[in-house]
């Protein structure tokens, strides 16, 4: 047997020109003449032909009449690498591809029906405009031809033409023809013509896709006909369709959930997708309840499936819990992570843990995160340290238990555990003031340990707060300030507001400090941030102490660790996606793909939109719609989370700009609240103090999908 | 849907580009190539670049990419990508880099079957294998215009997955039912997660178009059936041998208590309205092997292995290990392969072990000491002592004690409890059938502790 000649691309590994090498290619291809009866000659050459055009070097397209020559023989193997080849190259060389037309036109009319679909979709395939043009009649002609199998190869066939000459299709009545085959015996070709006209909806405004509600049930009806995509076709497809009575959608509802049992992940997901969707237009409470407990268990089943599809389950089981949270009652164990998963599973399993978690199972919770920390990935570790300071401010009962549990940790002295136990544990300090300020010694011990900005504003911000509780917090702030100039503005910012409050409560100790961090502020620095707030504090000093206490001190709105909820808006949005590839994502569908059509819940009497709702989404803002940059863009999501991924000190602008949405539109107090929302409690004293903030730890740095590999794909959801 | 798939060795090389849409262009290649080939931090299966989408699974040593330019339903992507492995295995053996070169051809052909517009038409095995082959002498058949109306019918077919034609002079069949246990036991020996993922894999010899009934012992079906006793008690063990099966013998029936079946997923076959309205599993199978259903329970699983490690770290210089196994199935049964892995931490040096039955060895490129033991009956207990000498280092980083774990495979057994009662099979010529089944479990994550 020929071996492929699979490597010469740059440095040819036999010393010969391209040129010679198509012509030899030539020769081997006209070689057989006449003896050469079953044109094994032919297939050899021909097989050569088409590894060399794989390896991407366009030599071939010289070899383009010769391979038009050949696809006139009598065998379907040559016809088909030939028309690989016309399909790979007809774009570059259209003219000459011309002379394939009428092969194509005549093989459309031949009597074996695989030639014909053959043809018919290699043909459509041509992105030249002769060939557009010359597909119309024979298509009109085979969508109502003998054969299923040319009849939905023709269904396809519009939506391809569609993508070459839009308006051309709009002005023929392909599209009308299309929908009339929608009567189709054949379960096959109906859902075909269905995939080709979600199709062509996917990419034109002007199109609308009604279905009523005997199509959709008869829609259903021939599911268990329909091979395993086919079925997704259709369940999709579905999604067009608009119940106007909570009893149709009910009853629709019930005949798509045996689906739920299909081996196939795509028919499940897709499956959810449409029960969840059908679910906003049933009225009673006790059949969306027994319809949410079905959704449960497959769901949870595709966590034996290969790690892809689990992933894709669990991001959607983030989602589903939001909309639905009684779908996943599940026991929490079923989310433990396995030793072997991969390290996107296991992410993500920790956010549905984090989500799951009750007062009821967080022993079980800690006592597996706990284990969880002991890990390799130092990502992953971190994460799940993280979740654990999030879970004594998500469970206010069980705090003690996981600043336990986080003490633990911190004694293994493993730096990066350290770094994130002490930002989780100011963030404690904050939510419950006055309560755990005992273990304010343990976690000074370690600051030798931190080395990363976030973690060191944590430990200084937890010393300027306790300034008089710490015994020597003087020199611990005189240590870091020796090395003031190389520090990070979020480290210099902190030391600032540190020092000053420092001297606000022991202003002996304060005194020879204060002077000159200032002056560091004001006058050595490049940041704008940092002097401005220099100035601030040297002026709210130098008037008024009794203010600049009031203010320093004041006391700061509560936190919360609900921040990764999403906005009404594109939870409803997403739901309507479920198991699509913006669900890894959870972010709005067009921030990351932009020409992605909208999907809105459709109004109709039967439609339960709840109250809040409508409200919620009236205040927000637009979410940027033409954005260059869609991941890396910041979620316009002023629901109370902003998340602003800029960098160091994102986390204080978005908590700033939630702040500043929630009072703009509760109170309208904006101006008695000038700096007002500063993360590290600089002000906020004389705010609204009834406003809830929100813990943005997890921007530690900037959410770049795009960059590098994506390694943080679809962790919007940080923990 | 799909605007390509690419297929690349673990050198980044393209070695099959297939476009579907105009928007797939070459240099597509190069940016998977640098992105996630070359990149060691991949970290997701999925990564949006701009207007595009990769999405990509690995086996044997190929990437297999599919590239799409919209919100795609990526459960179908990912679908399709390991049926895309699974045709490849089931026409070339093994589908690695060296199928994918010595079949380019071939998969190109099959690409442009199974994709339409990016869209997956019909993949099952056998109805692409009456066109499609390996030789190219059988595609002759597909040269004759009423061979291929046969072929079109059956791709288009409701039963796509079965030829009408299929003829044997004998007509067998037989059920494997694989469960795959997964345990993880925490330190202090409480059981944190246990359940069962089980299969049925069934190889079918029939001719003509059999319907067949399936049975199980499933506590919802048993318990709409009036006859069925529905007793609570459960068998650990199912008796030795491979079993001829009586056809709805009531002895079977008897001997067993009832599973609950958290959930499970059929073959495309299966008429899932009639299991979802009573629990009845019904259908026309494929021709040859494949997998029915999938099945998960979680209630009162067996555990076949109960495994007591001690592990004491003696300074910064030694681990002292002591790994006690116990067989908790019936003294008729035995395991085999039994494997656990014991790890060591990163800066062992050298091991010594001591076992009571079958053979331990360190190796080091894994960090573990892997015992072995080839043959364990039930009711049997073994023990492995051991020590590792650890090297001194510089950096004294905690060790992050991974799981001890375990492989083995036991037959005549099942975790979850669960018993095939009948499998019946209805054909117009009546003719008579004889049916064997088989039970299996096998570790699926087992892991414990320490």
């Amino acid at each position: 047997m020929f071996t492929a000649p699979f490597v010469q691309t740059s440095l040819p590994i036999w010393a010969r020109s391209p040129q010679g090498k198509v012509a030899e290619l030539r020769q081997e291809l006209n070689s057989g003449g006449k003896k050469d009866k079953n044109y094994s000659a032919k297939k050899i050459a021909l097989k050569k032909i088409v590894a060399n055009m794989t390896m991407s070097n366009n030599d071939m397209i010289a070899l383009f009449p010769d391979i038009i020559d050949c696809m006139n023989l009598p065998s379907l193997e040559i016809k088909k690498m030939c028309f690989l080849f016309l399909v790979n190259y007809s774009r570059m060389k259209p003219d000459i591809a011309l002379n394939a037309l009428p092969i194509l036109i005549n093989d459309m009319e031949a009597s074996n029906p695989l030639v014909r679909a053959l043809a018919l979709r290699t043909i459509a395939y041509v992105h030249v405009r002769e060939f557009v043009e010359g597909t119309v009649q024979p298509l009109k002609r085979l969508m109502g031809d003998m054969d299923p199998y040319v009849r939905k190869t023709a269904a396809f066939c519009v939506a391809k033409l569609y993508e070459h000459d839009r308006k051309m299709v709009e002005t023929s009545d392909l599209i009308a023809r299309l929908n009339e085959m929608l009567k189709d015996e054949n379960p096959t070709v109906v859902s075909s013509v269905l995939a080709s006209l979600v199709d062509i909806w996917g990419r034109s405004e002007t199109i609308s896709l009604t279905i009523d509600y005997s199509s959709a049930s008869k829609l259903v009806s021939i599911l268990p006909d329909c091979s395993e995509w086919g079925q997704t076709y259709i369940l999709e497809s579905l999604m067009s369709y608009v119940p106007q009575d909570s009893a149709e959608a009910l009853l629709l509802a019930e005949r798509i959930a045996p689906r739920l049992s299909h081996s196939n992940s795509a028919v499940v997901l897709t499956s959810i997708r449409v029960i969840l969707y059908l679910m906003n237009y049933i009225a009673e409470e006790r059949h969306i309840t027994s319809l949410s407990r079905k959704l449960s268990p497959p769901l949870v089943t595709l966590l034996s499936k290969p790690p892809e599809v689990q992933y894709l389950a669990l991001r959607n089981a983030i989602l589903i819990l939001q909309k639905r949270p009684e779908v996943l009652r599940n026991d929490i164990r079923v989310f433990f992570c396995n030793y072997n998963d991969p390290i996107y599973v296991k992410v993500t399993k920790l956010e549905l843990i984090f989500m799951l978690t009750t007062k009821e199972n967080i022993s079980v919770v800690l006592a597996e995160l706990r284990e969880y920390a002991t890990e390799i990935d130092v990502h992953f570790v971190r994460k799940a340290v993280r979740a654990i300071g999030k879970l004594a401010i998500k469970i206010e009962s069980s705090a003690r238990q996981c600043i336990d549990t986080l003490l633990d940790l911190v004694n293994a002295k493993i730096p990066y555990i350290v770094q994130e136990a002490t930002v989780v544990i100011r963030n404690i300090f904050r939510k419950y003031p006055n309560q755990y300020e005992n273990i304010i010694g343990q976690v000074i011990q370690n600051i030798d340990e931190l080395d990363e900005p976030e973690a060191k504003a944590a430990v200084i911000w937890i010393i300027g707060q306790y300034a008089d509780r710490i015994e020597n917090s003087d020199g611990l702030l005189q240590d870091y300030l020796a090395t003031f100039h190389d520090e990070t503005v979020e480290v210099q910012l902190a030391l600032l507001t540190a020092t000053v409050k420092l001297f606000i409560q022991r202003p002996t100790k304060g005194q020879q400090l204060v002077p000159q961090v200032l002056k560091w502020c004001t006058e050595e620095t490049d940041d704008p941030d940092l002097r401005d707030r220099g100035y601030m504090y040297w002026r709210l000093l130098s008037t008024d102490p009794a203010t600049a206490r009031q203010v320093v001190m004041g006391q700061k709105p509560p936190i919360s660790a609900e921040s990764e909820k999403l906005d009404s808006r594109t939870l409803e949005e997403l739901c309507l996606n479920v198991g699509t590839l913006a669900t890894v994502y959870l972010k709005p569908v067009q921030q990351v793909f932009r020409s992605a059509r909208t999907r809105r819940l459709q109004y109709s009497p039967a439609l339960q939109k709840t109250h809040e709702d409508f409200t919620a989404t009236t205040w927000k803002l637009p979410a940027p719609v033409a954005n260059p940059n869609p991941a890396t863009s910041p979620t316009a999501a002023a629901n109370g989370s902003a998340t602003t991924p800029t960098g160091s000190s994102s986390a204080a602008v978005s908590v700033a700009d939630s702040y500043f949405n929630s009072v703009a539109v509760g109170t309208q107090q904006m101006a008695s609240l000038d700096l007002g929302g500063r993360e590290d409690g600089g002000a906020g004293g004389g705010g609204a103090p009834q406003s809830q903030y929100v813990v943005n730890q997890n921007q530690q740095q900037a959410y770049q999908p795009q960059l590098a590999g994506g390694s943080a794909t679809g962790e919007l959801l940080l923990l | 849907m799909l605007s390509g798939i690419l297929i690349f060795n673990q050198k980044g090389e393209n070695l099959i580009f297939r476009a579907f849409r105009n928007d797939c262009r070459p240099r597509l290649a190069d940016i998977f190539r640098i992105q996630v080939i070359s990149n060691p931090q991949v970290r997701s299966p999925i990564l949006t670049l701009g207007s595009t989408t990769f999405s990509h699974v690995k086996h044997e040593n190929i990437y297999l990419v599919a590239v799409t330019k919209s919100n795609a339903n990526a459960a179908l992507i990912f679908e399709f990508l390991y049926r895309l492995v699974l045709l490849g295995k089931s026409y070339f053996g093994k589908f690695d880099e060296e199928a994918v070169k010595n079949n380019f051809v071939l998969i190109y052909e099959l690409l442009d079957e199974i994709l339409d517009f990016g869209y997956p038409q019909n993949t099952e095995t056998d109805t692409l294998k009456m066109y499609i082959t390996t030789e190219g002498v059988k595609s002759a058949i597909a040269n004759n215009p009423t061979d291929s109306s046969r072929i079109t019918q059956q791709a288009t077919g409701a039963l796509s997955w079965r030829r009408a034609d299929v003829k044997y002079r004998k007509n067998e069949a037989f059920v494997d039912v694989i469960e795959d246990v997964n345990l993880l036991m925490s330190a202090t020996g409480t059981v944190l997660r246990a359940d069962v993922n089980g299969q049925i894999v069934m190889r079918a010899y029939l001719s003509g178009t059999p319907e067949c009934k399936f049975g199980l012992n499933d506590r919802l079906l048993l318990d709409n059936d009036a006859a069925g006793p529905g007793g609570s008690t459960r068998g650990g063990s199912l008796g030795g041998g491979e079993n001829k099966m009586g056809v709805g013998s009531a002895k079977t029936r008897a001997a067993a208590g009832s599973v609950t079946l958290e959930d499970c997923q059929f073959h495309q076959c299966v008429k899932l309205g009639r299991f979802d309205a009573d629990r009845i599993i019904s259908f026309v199978p494929p021709d040859g092997e494949f997998e029915l259903m999938r099945y998960r329970a979680t209630e009162n699983v067996n555990l076949p292995f109960k495994v007591h490690p001690i592990v004491r770290e003696i300074g910064t210089t030694k681990v002292e290990y002591s790994v006690a196994i116990k067989a908790n199935y019936s003294s008729k049964l035995f395991a085999t392969n039994v494997i656990i892995r014991i790890p060591t931490p990163l800066n062992t040096a050298k091991t010594t072990e001591r076992t009571s039955q079958g053979r331990a060895k360190y190796e080091p490129e894994h960090n573990n000491i892997v015992w072995k033991i080839a043959r364990f009956s039930g009711g049997s207990e073994y023990v492995l002592t051991a020590e590792a000498a650890l090297t001194s280092m510089t950096n004294q980083k905690a060790w992050s004690r991974p799981p001890l774990s375990l492989s083995f495979s036991l037959l005549m057994f099942t975790s979850s409890g669960l018993l095939v009662r009948y499998l019946k099979v209805f054909e117009k010529n009546n003719y008579s059938s004889v049916k064997w089944v088989r039970y299996m479990t096998r570790a699926g994550s087992y892991e414990i502790r320490f």
